[in-house]
């Protein structure tokens, strides 16, 4: 077989037969032969991806090898030795290096054809111009509020009038042996945080001691001027003032794995769950753009992959909710304690599942009760903080507030109040 | 405990090794030991057809860091190779695929051995590299196979005991199917950490009686901060030591808890319905003492030695040995970590014991303590796969789905996928077979599917294909081969038993034994 080069058909002669063949599950409407056009229809959209850690190196090389040529991909994040057991396009002389430019010049070189523009910063730098050049938007992200930017980004966008601003969303999330594809955001519990008192006092297992170090210790001695997780040397500080807190309580179990994994509130991942999940999400954004076989999105539109014990998988439609904060238009109900300071209040957000709402500005329908921004307006507001909800500032049962936070640009969050 | 070393040498010293930093991630799931079986595992991948879900296996398998793998696929490379396999280029064209595939993945992990045959383009003699390869740990293959290279293989993975992967992907389908050799016990199973929590409530040893009885004997006289850090553990042996003062020495037979006060009451009151429970045996647990009662075993091996040393100590206290783990309740530090120590001891003990009666069974001489320690931890929790023996029967496995299927409206059970593997296996051999092939011979292994139209439509799909692997269902069957391959070499998990289908226009799988 002579090396020659090639349009293309020889190529891809695998993917474009069974675009080409009509399969007894395809929609009977579309009965018109596929075109040499139609085939081209793939090469010609532009799809944008987000992350390129364990599961953007995955959709990457999956979107190339699906025919796509125009790609566009966003991580701010540079290349740890860490992430070498998985993503499997960085190599240790890369470490340090910027995760998108090194994936994107990497799958360029492999995959003849493929042209993938990256993106060195973070996904709240762009507008919305910048979003509505895609067709479709596909995600591999490890951080909950980024993919909340994203869908209301996208959800915002919608123009009734204009079919091109709906922009489907691919959404995949892994952990350990199990992984998702689509995504719903009152799954993701923030972590049970330990009441300080039990750290600063009584502590019991490894975990308050490390969070002691981390928590206490750090902020009264500052050994450096400021924590960075990734520094073995300030991971070492945290974790010998963790141990000799262990030994005067007689507490085993602090090892550095274990402070690292605290402080750095690690999970676990592998190869494997990244592929399942990575590929789940490139098979939905081939059918989507394709119609070569119908997509997960019309009738169900969530799977879930449990790879512990044996395999389980769970394909099933997540419906709208009417209460959700993003696209529903109800509001939620909010449980509180009529006797907390609005600054309670405001900490209770951050934490709150359905919420998680780090920087949130509050007001009912009559009055602001705080803002963050402008400045004036925070130095007007924020007496408030120190009030308590009902006979502070005269909240009251079934109030409802309305939140906003710049993590979620034009968004407003709406709850009522439910006193406990 | 050991001492801290707060030396003048750099801090950096303490930290992790650079194999530890690079393997971190995967570490937490499987610790050095699963590490350790990776590192020693070799592997064999059989390739053929399109050739990808086999490299994209490999590749989630070279990334964790196996030992060493070979290829062994005839193929040479051409441009349709480059539209579906990621681990050839440009350069590739012309050349063999196994040594080009093996040096792309040899890229990803350096600690990892790669081998490929042939070494000049032809034929290959699957049966000499058979037997000129040091042995296999796990043998995978893709299809289109040969009847000949697929009994050549299935012979080595009698002699050897080693586990085969027969693996499919074609379309928007595909399958695996793994034989094992013969009963494959896990003890490492890690249940969810909720699961194991064994507190011994109605059943507390005298130790831990005497010592919640010493914590609560002047309860109220205590002082709030006192009071209000009693461990739960203590407050709930308190309470039924008072009810059975009252019950004839009798355990209440149902529990309404009435608790109120500080935080670790309520904790108290959320542990009832949790964890007062009597000893009852697993079900996975009955299995595998049922299974050693059979005979049926490996009497030699110390898995089998310990689960009978842990049968006798069952039938000798009527409890299993005692995990030892304790939860994180509110206490004081120091009362907390006395009663922490008090479950360790326990454990200790009990496992002490096990070992005991291991070592005097017959085999059992040399039994590592720490094999019945790990043995003893998990229990309740270790489990026996492939234990049925057998061929499943086809024909009865489609009446079972079929009959499945009839009640799913009913049931809200999605369909089962036993059409596709149907379908699918009916290419083994022939990748390119016509629809009318491939439902000729579906209908000759199973005649009763002549007139069902799930069937039917299955051939179909599978003969749009014409033998062709779409990228992302092959990485998504390679990423799923991979996940069970690892538990199959660290014993860690549970693996599927025995058969998994992927249908990836529905976008879901089904386990089924096959």
């Amino acid at each position: 077989m002579a090396a020659s080069p090639e349009d293309g058909t020889a190529r891809w002669q695998y993917l474009n037969h069974i675009r080409k063949t009509k399969g007894p599950f395809n929609p009977p409407t579309d009965d018109e032969d596929v075109t040499p056009e139609m085939l081209d229809t793939l090469g010609k959209s532009t799809i944008l991806v987000i992350g390129a850690g364990g599961l953007g190196c995955e959709i990457l090389k999956n979107l190339a090898l699906s025919g796509f040529k125009n790609i566009h991909v966003i991580d701010m994040d540079t290349i740890d030795i860490s992430n070498l057991n998985r993503q499997f396009l960085f190599r240790k002389s890369d470490v340090g290096k910027s995760k998108a430019e090194v994936a994107a010049a990497f799958v360029e070189r492999r995959v003849q054809g493929v042209k993938i523009t990256p993106h060195n910063c973070r996904i709240q730098d762009f507008d919305d111009d910048f979003y509505m050049q895609f067709q479709m938007v596909v995600c591999g992200l490890d951080s909950v509020e980024a993919r909340r930017w994203m869908n209301a980004t996208l959800v915002n966008m919608v123009d009734e009038d204009n079919p091109d601003s709906l922009k489907p969303m691919i959404d995949g999330g892994t952990e350990g042996f199990k992984g998702q594809t689509q995504c719903q955001l009152d799954l993701y519990a923030p972590r049970a945080a330990v009441p300080l008192c039990t750290l600063a006092t009584i502590p019991r297992q490894p975990e308050h001691c490390i969070e002691w170090a981390h928590i206490i210790a750090w902020e009264q001695e500052k050994p450096f001027p400021s924590l960075d997780k990734d520094d073995p040397e300030h991971i070492t500080w945290l974790y010998q003032k963790a141990l000799s807190r262990a030994e005067e309580f007689k507490i085993p179990g602090v090892t550095y794995s274990l402070t690292q994994g605290v402080v750095k509130n690690i999970i676990p991942a592998i190869a494997s769950t990244n592929a399942i999940i990575a590929a789940s999400c490139c098979n939905e954004a081939l059918k989507i753009a394709t119609s070569a076989a119908p997509a997960l999105g019309f009738e169900d539109n969530y799977m879930s992959y449990h790879g512990d014990e044996a395999i389980y998988t769970n394909t099933f439609k997540y419906e709208k909710k009417e209460d959700c904060a993003v696209c529903g238009s109800l509001s939620k109900p909010l449980e509180v304690d009529p006797r907390w300071t609005l600054q309670e209040l405001v900490d209770s957000l951050a934490t709150n599942a359905s919420a998680q709402l780090k920087k949130p500005s509050i007001r009912t329908d009559s009055k602001t009760l705080y803002m963050r921004f402008p400045q004036s307006l925070e130095e007007k507001t924020r007496p408030n903080l120190e009030k308590t909800l009902r006979e502070g500032l005269g909240l009251e049962e079934k109030q409802e507030i309305a939140v906003t936070d710049p993590a979620f640009p034009a968004l407003s969050f709406k709850f009522f109040l439910r006193f406990t | 405990m050991t001492e801290i070393v707060m030396s003048q040498t750099p801090p950096i010293l303490h930290g992790p090794s650079d194999k530890e930093k690079k393997y971190d991630r995967q570490l937490r799931l499987w610790a050095a030991s699963g590490q350790a079986a990776l590192e020693s595992a070799n592997i064999l991948l059989v390739n053929s057809g399109c050739g990808t879900v086999g490299v994209e296996t490999l590749k989630n398998l070279v990334l964790p860091g196996i030992g060493r793998f070979t290829i062994v696929d005839e193929a040479v490379v051409q441009n349709a190779d480059l539209g579906v396999n990621f681990f050839l280029d440009e350069t590739c064209l012309g050349k063999l695929r196994s040594k080009c595939c093996t040096e792309l993945l040899q890229e990803l992990n350096p600690d990892v051995q790669g081998e490929w045959f042939p070494k000049q383009p032809g034929t290959v003699d699957l049966d000499q590299i058979l037997l000129n390869s040091p042995t296999y740990t796990l043998i995978m293959y893709t299809m289109p196979i040969s009847s000949k290279d697929l009994a050549a293989l299935k012979e080595y993975g009698q002699k050897h005991h080693t586990p085969l992967f027969a693996i499919h992907s074609a379309g928007f389908y595909s399958y695996f199917n793994i034989q094992l050799p013969g009963t494959f016990p896990i003890v490492d199973t890690h249940p969810e950490a909720e699961r194991t929590i064994d507190l011994r409530l109605t059943k507390p040893w005298p130790e831990l009686a005497h010592f919640a009885e010493s914590m609560t004997k002047d309860m109220d006289q205590l002082d709030d901060h006192e009071h209000g850090h009693l461990p739960y553990v203590v407050l709930l042996l308190h309470y039924l030591e008072k009810w059975k003062e009252t019950h004839d020495g009798k355990l209440p037979t149902e529990y309404k808890a009435k608790l109120e006060g500080e935080e670790n009451f309520q904790e108290a009151v959320a542990a009832v319905n949790r964890n007062i429970k009597e000893q009852t045996l697993e079900s996975t647990l009955g299995e595998v003492f049922s299974h050693e009662a059979s005979g049926n075993v490996d009497a030699k091996s110390s898995f089998w030695v310990i689960a009978r040393a842990i049968k006798e100590f069952h039938r000798k206290h009527g409890c299993l040995p005692l995990p030892g783990g304790l939860p994180d309740m509110k206490a004081q530090s120091s009362v907390y970590v006395k009663l922490q120590g008090l479950y360790k001891a326990k454990a200790r003990k009990d496992s002490q014991e096990v070992l005991e009666i291991a070592k005097s069974l017959s085999g059992g001489e040399d039994v590592d303590s720490a094999e019945v320690d790990l043995f003893c931890k998990n229990a309740s929790f270790v489990k026996l796969v492939n234990a049925t023996t057998g061929d499943q029967d086809l024909t009865k496995t489609y009446e079972e789905q079929k009959e499945n299927d009839s009640l799913a409206e009913v049931t809200m059970m999605p369909l089962s996928l036993f059409p596709i593997y149907l379908a699918l296996s009916a290419t083994t051999h022939e990748p390119a077979a016509s629809v009318d092939q491939i439902k000729a011979s579906a209908y000759s292994r199973l005649p009763a599917a002549a007139d069902d139209m799930r069937i039917s439509q299955a051939c179909e799909e599978v003969a749009r294909a014409a033998g062709g692997e779409l990228h992302n269902i092959s990485a998504l069957t390679g990423g799923m081969v991979a996940q069970e391959a690892i538990k199959i070499i660290t014993k860690q998990y549970i693996p599927i038993d025995n058969t998994c289908i992927f249908d990836g226009i529905a976008s879901r799988c089904q386990i089924l034994r096959l």
